[in-house]
């Protein structure tokens, strides 16, 4: 195809008045559309998260060991204690959220596998990263675990 | 009878009126079935393309469709199945409550107090399963007999579709009693959601993209497994998968028909030989319809003067074939409902994992590869599978061998062969695996990355993938590697599925049998 220098116009074959307008409304409708499909998807998102809390205050027994991890009833978080303070690493396996259980000489996750040391670290199977520190202060005499803050491992209470 | 005449002949209204209270019966049934009753082939055929249900089919039907090695009438047992599942489905909602805690009470008052109610609870649950088997097995019979070829396309692309909301059924339906099953269920199939973190983490770009974390959020409506969940399950389970299913199973019925009906090889007629006697052949009957239709229907002319073809009436042959598949579905279930009872575990506990937390089974593949990488197993290998599955017509352009179980080069040799290959190297990989470990345990400090890229779950695909393409090769034809490839991942499914099931006890290690599980 050449073009002829001839014709002034940009466009060497103008489109039709009616198809132009016809294609117009296509287009204007396919993107209302898809805004309205935006404007659906927003709402199943959920802003606010109609979850409990997740601090709680916790006693730690007399008798616990250093070292030994103590587990309160119902949350899937294990306290420690040792010469340096306290701590708390989540039981929530990093893989794919099973609890993990207290095992020989660390954790064990009965879903999949994994096995953690004490601190937390990955010793084998699929979990992908290191059970999470979370985040202990004082409160008179008991101390408050807050599930939903992560800290760096090793950070203790003293 | 025209009404106006009546006032003038001396027929008092009220005779009319009560002459046609008499007649409603008739009147009725001929408003019903436009045309009278269907009796001969012509007005069969009128019935057939004049019901919107049955119109669906052609008026005609090959007689190599109504074989019965054809079909195997799985893609019939799939509507089936889905049929029964809608019904009891529904009878079902009469009592269930989509809340945690009363969930389980409600199904437990559905299994113990209801009349009837475990019945047909077994029934659902049954015809579930049914339906997934009867979906894959249509999935295998269409691509063995090379049925997804031109013009078939995107009907296949359609039956994925229905394949995907199928698992996506059975998976929401697994969550709705709320028991420890279900809810571990749920987290799980959440977090495999999450799993593209698996990645971002690992790269630190979680903080800007996180893919993972919005689907588990839409999908959960929440942090953690709870009513937001459940009603989300919920929603997707009894409303918007079935009617995307309806919808699509519409387009699916409906492009078979427009497509030419069941695929069949070119010299189906010669391989059939000559239609029985009792066969009436197409034109005798008012042959001036078929010169209309053949004005808009596209496609090869009538056949006209060539002879009788080799169809039959689809009413009533087809029909007869479709009710004793429905009819033999619903013996299989309620059978199946008789003998054994759905399963119900404890009131689901956010603390205490069940073990093993086993997926329903046609997920205990991918559960046995999740236990490798969380991403691959659950997101990267089934899309790669998906994206491999939709490409299929696409890339086998060929026409040897349609509509013929194995047809095409390499045949029923390569797909022996590759039933070997699949079931021996998956076997070797998990023998494997299961023996000495994997990466993480001889080198405990490799980075996640290097796992997630190198499982056994990968190396499997790679390796099946090697081989498809040295089946390309080796025999010249994008079939042949389309072949090997298919019948490699049905082995590698079934062989992974089966260690799942059967082989995988508390913690995921392995045991030979469920009777040497430690005692809880
Ligand atoms: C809910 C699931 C499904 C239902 C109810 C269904 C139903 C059907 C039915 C009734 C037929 C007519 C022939 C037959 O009975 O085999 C058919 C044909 C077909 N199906 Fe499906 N199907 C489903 C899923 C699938 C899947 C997963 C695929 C593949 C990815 C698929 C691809 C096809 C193709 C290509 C045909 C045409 C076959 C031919 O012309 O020989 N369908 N389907
Ligand atoms: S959830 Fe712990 S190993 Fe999979």
């Amino acid at each position: 195809m050449t073009t002829t220098s001839k014709s002034s116009r940009l466009d060497p074959e103008p489109m039709p008045r009616r198809d132009f307008l016809g294609l117009a409304a296509m287009w204007a409708m396919g993107a209302s559309a898809a805004f309205a499909l935006l404007g659906i998807l927003r709402l199943p998102r959920a802003a606010v998260l109609p979850a409990p809390s997740k601090k709680f205050k916790v006693a730690l027994p007399e008798s616990l060991a250093d070292g030994e991890p103590f587990v309160p009833p119902g949350r899937s978080v294990a306290l420690f204690k040792d010469k340096d303070g306290v701590y708390a690493v989540s039981t929530i396996c990093t893989h794919l959220g099973c609890i993990v259980k207290q095992s020989a000489d660390g954790f064990a996750c009965p879903c999949h596998g994994s096995e953690f040391h004490k601190d937390g670290t990955v010793k084998k199977g699929p979990a992908p990263t290191a059970l999470p520190w979370l985040a202990v202060t004082k409160d008179g005499g008991s101390f408050v675990v807050d599930e939903s803050k992560v800290v760096d491992p090793g950070t203790r209470l003293t | 009878m025209s009404d106006a005449s009546g006032a003038t002949s001396g027929v008092t209204a009220m005779g009319r009126f009560l002459a046609n209270l008499r007649e409603i019966p008739k009147t009725f049934r001929e408003s019903l079935v436009r045309g009278g009753a269907p009796t001969t082939d012509r007005t069969r055929s009128s019935f057939v393309f004049g019901n919107v249900f049955l119109h669906l089919h052609a008026v005609r039907t090959h007689r190599w469709s109504l074989r019965w090695s054809t079909t195997a009438g799985l893609g019939i047992m799939s509507v089936a199945a889905f049929l029964i599942t809608l019904i009891t489905g529904v009878l079902l909602m009469f009592y269930y409550k989509p809340y945690p805690d009363a969930a389980y009470v409600s199904i437990k008052d559905l299994h113990f107090v209801v009349p009837t109610g475990r019945f047909i609870r077994n029934i659902h649950r049954w015809a579930a399963n049914v339906m997934v088997v009867a979906v894959l097995l249509h999935m295998a019979r269409v691509f063995f007999t090379g049925a997804y070829r031109k013009p078939r396309e995107f009907n296949w692309l359609v039956g994925m579709g229905l394949l995907a909301i199928t698992l996506g059924l059975s998976f929401t339906g697994y969550l709705l009693p709320w028991d420890q099953l279900a809810y571990w269920a749920i987290t799980i199939g959440a977090n495999i959601a999450q799993s593209p973190r698996e990645v971002t983490d690992a790269l630190k770009i979680t903080e800007y993209f996180d893919p993972g974390g919005l689907q588990r959020l839409l999908l959960l409506g929440s942090s953690d497994v709870g009513e937001e969940a459940l009603i989300r399950f919920f929603l997707l389970h009894v409303m918007i998968l079935p009617l995307a299913l309806v919808a699509l199973l519409g387009v699916h019925m409906w492009r078979v028909r427009k497509d030419g009906g069941i695929a069949r090889p070119d010299d189906a007629d010669a391989r059939l030989g000559p239609p029985p006697a009792d066969t009436y052949p197409v034109f005798t009957e008012a042959p001036q319809k078929t010169y209309q239709i053949a004005a808009i229907v596209k496609g090869k002319t009538p056949a006209v003067g060539k002879g009788p073809e080799n169809t039959v009436p689809s009413m009533p042959h087809l029909f007869y074939a479709e009710m004793g598949v429905f009819m033999l579905t619903v013996l299989i279930c309620t059978a199946l409902a008789l003998v054994s009872d759905a399963p119900l575990k404890e009131l689901a506990n956010p603390n205490v994992p069940e073990n093993p937390a086993k997926a329903p089974w046609y997920f205990l593949g991918l559960q046995e590869l999740v236990a490798y990488s969380a991403f691959m197993g659950g997101i990267g290998i089934p899309s790669i599978v998906l994206l491999g599955l939709g490409l299929i017509p696409y890339l086998d352009r060929e026409k040897e061998g349609t509509g013929l179980w194995f047809g095409g080069p390499g045949g029923v040799p390569l797909v022996l062969l590759s039933t070997v290959y699949g079931f021996g190297t998956a076997f070797a990989l998990e023998a494997f695996a299961i023996r000495f470990g994997w990466i993480r345990e001889w080198w405990p400090d490799v980075p996640q990355l290097v796992i997630t890229a190198i499982n056994p779950g990968t190396v499997l695909t790679a390796l099946y993938a090697g081989f498809s393409i040295w089946a390309v090769k080796r025999w010249g034809s994008t079939r042949a590697g389309a072949l090997a490839l298919f019948t490699c991942f049905l082995c590698g499914f079934i062989l992974l599925t089966v260690v799942g099931q059967h082989f995988r006890g508390p913690n995921w290690v392995f045991y030979w049998s469920p009777s040497e599980w430690p005692g809880h």
